[in-house]
């Protein structure tokens, strides 16, 4: 992110920038929209901050459960035909997708 | 038994237990129904008469054969679209899915096709389950059958208006902040989030990973104890399934009935609707919660306020949580391996692609949730806003765990307020949200809740919320069938009687 | 567009490397991390997938306990402290094949840190500090159509398989290694090699670098000698042979001394390396470096190995290559050099091997170090690459040692193994390469070479025994070889010098 807003607000181009973050083609219009509504949003969100949480841990699981794992046994896979029956484009076996442009990883 | 759609899922199960009705008759007159009054209702994304009728049949054939059927064996139902069904359409309420056929079952549909249960259809729904009125999803308006210029709740509002109009006997719903509970409570019937970890969410189209968890909504207490009891138990394809037995709820729901609640303590939480937290209810729900919370104490139960300070933060908490891991959870809507791919036109690149596949593919909630999660969990921002709703939550299970030393159950109204017009809240996300308040804090707690009706508000029904600890389900459902049984038999007939009838009159 | 280059030993005259090495080494599982699909290596495109490794809607992951139990002993084969709560993350960014839109991986709590690598090299030990083991999912594989060489540069549309996607991979994360000055490219070399080995002990892996079992992402960066502070480093990703590595450090050095030479400065960036010519090319820059908004992933719950586990573990660990090595050397009775010749060539398990099918230690390593040694650097390739195994160099051996062949038809032998004709013995029959006995051929090759050069003959029975060798020589020449000279040497003694 190029230029932290004040906590609790969203500028028109950081949500550009996020859309973008998230592979949403958003219009201007949208964009708009989007800024109004989310500062609103963030406004309440941000209430979050109140809390006095110096000793707190996070939850993340609602269950506190560890280890679970299973045993290392193969499984059949779909068949391909399958798979591929719900892929947009499919050639040689191969799901198909436009040209990449450079490498994330 | 003379009306069929206006029955009870246990009664149609003794129905066809006993052989006075065939699966093929229920299944039939159920299909009837949707074709007369789905055009108004909008409850169905999908139904296919055949599919269900060739399952009833082969349900009946069996049952002829002698063999060995469970229950629920031959009773309709409604699935919310969120569940993966293999070979039939699941969307989510998306565009982005529209024509897609999932190649496999979610654990708790495998579940209830073993034990003999018919699909008649996937219910609409808000789009991922982002929503409280059903308006969210692509595909069209669900309508309250108490009022159809109303909302049916949501997200799960598909279901709570098949079942509440005659046009499932029972549906299945999930819940991330509310979606079970809350369309239950405005069309009068009972949804009961099952504790977090009790029901697979193996094939739930994820919203919220550490909040969904799917469950029943019915017309009556036990029909939602015996559905539970179908899909619950543990499941090895979900990490987060917690190994115990199956729990047994239709007994709790029958023993409940009977009306003994003396030994039971039960809180009233002071920050959802009480002295001093009353802004935004109606007062006609507050009314009614408290008639109930005096029914309980009629029943013998010891009724006492209970003070939750940190569930004032439950809303921004959740709506902080829960946009995060959707953000993640949609990332896999790409367009490269299933449903919608927009713009490829040969000049275009991937990124490109996606992004106006994602663009045109989702409504406006779920990508205002998309961006709001991004930034919530962007570096930089991640301790102020996820980090620290994460703390919150801990926050808000330390004052149920502190409660329960205290009390059995905690109760509240189930929202706020009765089901709006609509229209009302859409271009306000804010005061959409706000429609989630009751339920959030035992969704972020992971505490099993239920909703049952406590009456009418203005001529609309009133849901009330029974809180009970992890893997306590049992209690929600005692403490639901006594005061269900009360106020039916002081009322004279069941709730949903009171839907102003549209041609047949209920037996 | 080729990069200006500084002389290797130029550079060391002015800047001190860092190195730093991120190696990912696809487990051995029958089954995916999080699925039960199977990782058998070259299955038909995505017929090794199903609704989780897809990614599709409604799929949930769960932990393949092996995987964690691989991780955990290779964290403990390199001293790591084994965390008592580890979990899972996403990392979340858009990519083909990563089928979820995230990767599961692990941040901030990884299951083992803090551990060490010491690697030998002439003489010297490196110690390589081992930041963090974790383990994640692979990727699926892109393959680049309609672009002139399958790059992704120029194609006209990807392809995509899901095979390898989610796949259990162990990423190993060095701490920079300053201070290997001019062994720099040795080390990071010597560091893989070792790994390789301890996770070849460990069973853990097959480790086929060619088979991309094993990539590392290396680390190179120069500082001006004396300066306090590191300087800019660049990441050659995937980098898939032990010789590779070397040659990626020591080109990253030559070409980040030309920049800072000529004032500039380095980029960071991600690299790719070229094996043909050796070189690294810019990727993508990580000016503008992707978010990757890391969160604990909520589908899978903490691994919290308790004592019992980790101690189970850490007993059942088999001898270490280190160790291994020190008591391999004892036993055949090797110098520290000689066996470090043997480490730095990757011979030590191919030795020991040969010497369990029979050889003798001293022969088994004048075979490795010497003949194959010499194909494998002729090839390019790395010793345990070449088509010949250690029973087979055992049998060859055995065949000099019992006189079948001689060296040179050893040799030759090794020409047939190599070429895939079978074993040593079937090559020696089908190529008709043993050497001649005292038979009547020989006898009559003998007296040919006496009767061809009197001269010499006359030269030898008049007491110049040195002058026998040009007869040895002419009796080779007739038998093309397949004589064994010593043989021919004593018949020609017995012929001439008794007399």
């Amino acid at each position: 992110m190029s230029t932290p807003s004040p906590k609790g607000q969203l500028t028109r181009d950081e949500v550009a920038h996020l859309a973008h973050l998230s592979r949403l083609a958003v219009s201007d219009e949208e964009l708009d929209l989007f800024a109004g509504q989310l500062a609103a949003v963030l406004d309440a969100v941000a209430q979050v901050g109140k809390a006095d949480v110096s000793d707190v841990a996070p939850t993340t699981h609602a269950v506190p459960m560890t280890n679970v794992m299973r045993p290392d046994v193969a499984r059949p896979s779909l068949p391909r035909d399958v798979v591929l029956a719900g892929a947009p484009a499919a050639e040689d076996d191969r799901f198909r997708v436009p040209r990449i442009l450079g490498e994330e990883a | 038994m003379t009306d069929v759609t206006n029955s009870s899922a246990a009664d149609l199960s003794t129905a066809l237990q006993a052989g006075e009705l065939s699966s093929v008759e229920v299944t039939r007159a159920y299909l009837d129904r949707i074709a007369a009054d789905d055009d108004t209702i909008g409850a169905y994304l999908h139904v296919d008469a055949d599919a269900a009728l060739k399952a009833a049949e082969d349900i009946d054939a069996a049952r002829a054969k002698g063999a060995e059927l469970g229950p629920l064996a031959g009773v309709p139902l409604a699935l919310k679209d969120v569940v993966v069904t293999e070979g039939v359409p699941t969307t989510s309420g998306s565009k982005i899915l529209e024509g897609w056929r999932p190649p496999y079952d979610a654990t708790l549909a495998a579940r209830l096709k073993a034990a003999g249960t018919v699909l008649l259809g996937k219910t609409n729904m808000d789009e991922f389950a982002m929503g409280s009125s059903t308006e969210n999803s692509a595909y069209k308006v669900t309508r309250n059958p108490w009022d159809t210029d109303r909302i049916p709740g949501g997200s799960s509002g598909g279901s709570s208006a098949a079942v509440a109009a005659g046009l499932a006997p029972w549906a299945i719903g999930t819940d991330t902040g509310g979606s079970i509970r809350q369309p239950a409570a405005v069309t009068g019937l009972v949804g009961h989030k099952p504790t977090y970890g009790s029901v697979s969410r193996y094939g739930l189209i994820a919203f919220s990973s550490s909040l969904d968890q799917a469950g029943p909504m019915t017309r009556t207490v036990l029909d939602a104890a015996l559905l539970h009891e179908a899909i619950a138990g543990h499941d090895p394809l979900d990490s987060t399934s917690i190994d115990s037995p199956v729990p047994v709820l239709a007994e709790c729901a029958r023993r409940g009935a009977e009306g003994d609640l003396s030994g039971l303590k039960v809180g009233v939480v002071t920050e959802l609707g009480g002295d001093g937290h009353s802004e935004g209810y109606d007062p006609g729900v507050l009314a009614r919660v408290a008639e109930a919370v005096a029914l309980l104490e009629s029943m013998g139960a010891e009724v006492r306020q209970v003070s939750c300070p940190a569930f004032d933060l439950a809303l921004p908490a959740y709506y902080l949580i829960a946009p995060s891991e959707a953000s993640s959870n949609l990332a896999r809507f790409d367009g490269v391996r299933f449903g919608l791919r927009v713009g490829e036109d040969g000049s275009r690149d991937l990124d490109e692609v996606m992004a106006l596949t994602r663009e045109q593919g989702f409504g406006p909630e779920v990508k205002r949730r998309i961006i709001l999660g991004t930034y919530a969990l962007s570096s930089g921002y991640y301790e102020a806003y996820y980090g620290q709703a994460q703390k919150v939550r801990t926050l808000i299970t330390r004052d149920f765990t502190t409660a329960w030393d205290e009390v059995d159950v905690l109760v509240s109204p189930t929202s706020p307020t009765v089901a709006w017009n609509i229209g009302d809240r859409v271009d306000d996300p804010v005061a959409m949200y706000a429609a989630d308040l009751c339920t959030l804090p035992a969704s972020l707690a992971g505490v099993p809740a239920i909703s049952v009706p406590c009456g009418l508000s203005d001529g609309l029904p009133v849901g009330f919320q029974i809180m009970a600890p992890a893997l306590a389900d049992d209690r929600c459902y005692r403490v639901a069938a006594a005061l269900e049984a009360a106020q039916d038999a002081a009322r004279g007939h069941v709730l949903l009687a009171g839907i102003a009838p549209k041609e047949n009159s209920p037996s | 567009m080729s990069d200006t280059l500084v002389d290797f030993d130029e550079v060391l005259t002015r800047y001190e490397p860092v190195i730093g090495l991120e190696t990912h080494v696809e487990l051995g599982t029958a089954s995916k991390m999080f699925c039960g699909c199977s990782t058998t290596f070259g299955a038909e495109p995505n017929t090794q997938t199903c609704p989780v490794c897809l990614g599709l809607p409604g799929s949930l992951p769960v932990v393949n306990a092996d995987a964690i139990e691989s991780t955990i002993r290779i964290g403990l084969a390199l001293g790591c402290r084994i965390a008592s709560w580890s979990r899972f993350a996403r990392k979340n960014y858009f990519y083909p094949d990563i089928p979820k839109g995230f990767q599961t991986s692990q941040y901030d709590e990884p299951l083992c840190t803090a551990g060490h690598l010491d690697v030998e090299l002439d003489g010297e030990t490196y110690r390589v500090e081992i930041e963090r083991v974790h383990i994640e999912e692979d990727t699926g594989k892109n393959l680049h159509v309609g672009g002139a060489t399958g790059r992704i540069h120029g194609a006209d549309h990807s392809l995509v398989d899901y095979n390898r996607a989610g796949i259990p991979l162990v990423e190993i994360v060095t701490r920079p290694i300053p201070g290997a000055g001019a062994k720099a490219p040795e080390v990071a070399r010597a560091y893989v090699t070792e790994l390789r080995e301890i996770l070849l002990a460990l069973g853990v892996s097959e480790v086929r670098m060619e088979q991309g079992n094993l990539r590392s992402d290396v680390n190179t960066s120069l500082a001006p000698i004396g300066s306090l502070e590191w300087g800019t480093r660049t990441e050659t990703k995937n980098v898939n042979s032990l010789r590779s590595v070397e040659r990626s450090v020591r080109f990253e050095m030559r070409r980040q001394a030309a920049v800072l030479d000529a004032g500039e400065r380095v980029v960071q960036e991600t690299r790719h390396f070229h094996e043909d010519t050796g070189s690294t090319s810019s990727g993508r820059s990580k000016e503008e470096a992707t978010d990757y908004r890391y969160f604990p992933e909520p589908d899978l719950v903490p691994i919290a190995p308790d004592e019992e586990w980790i101690d189970e573990l850490r007993a059942a660990l088999p001898e270490l290559p280190a160790a291994r090595r020190i008591r391999l050397r004892e036993e055949w009775g090797l110098s520290d050099t000689e066996m470090a010749w043997l480490v730095n060539a990757g011979a030590v398990e191919l030795v020991s091997d040969t010497v369990a099918a029979g050889a003798s230690p001293a022969d088994a390593r004048k075979w490795w170090l010497g003949e194959l040694a010499r194909r494998a650097n002729d090839a390019g390739t790395e010793l345990s690459q070449l088509a010949v195994t250690p029973a087979q160099v055992a049998e060859l051996i055995g065949l000099v040692a019992a006189g079948t062949v001689n060296d040179q038809l050893a040799r030759q032998a090794l020409d047939g193994v190599l070429a895939g004709e079978g074993d040593p013995a079937a090559v020696v029959e089908s190529r008709g390469l043993a050497v001649m006995g005292d038979s009547d051929e020989l006898v009559a090759a003998v007296e040919a070479a006496i009767e061809g050069n009197p001269d010499v003959a006359d030269k030898v029975r008049g007491g110049k025994v040195q002058a026998i060798g040009a007869l040895v020589g002419a009796v080779m020449k007739t038998t093309r070889g397949k004589a064994d000279a010593g043989t021919v040497k004593r018949m020609l003694e017995e012929r001439l010098v008794s007399e």
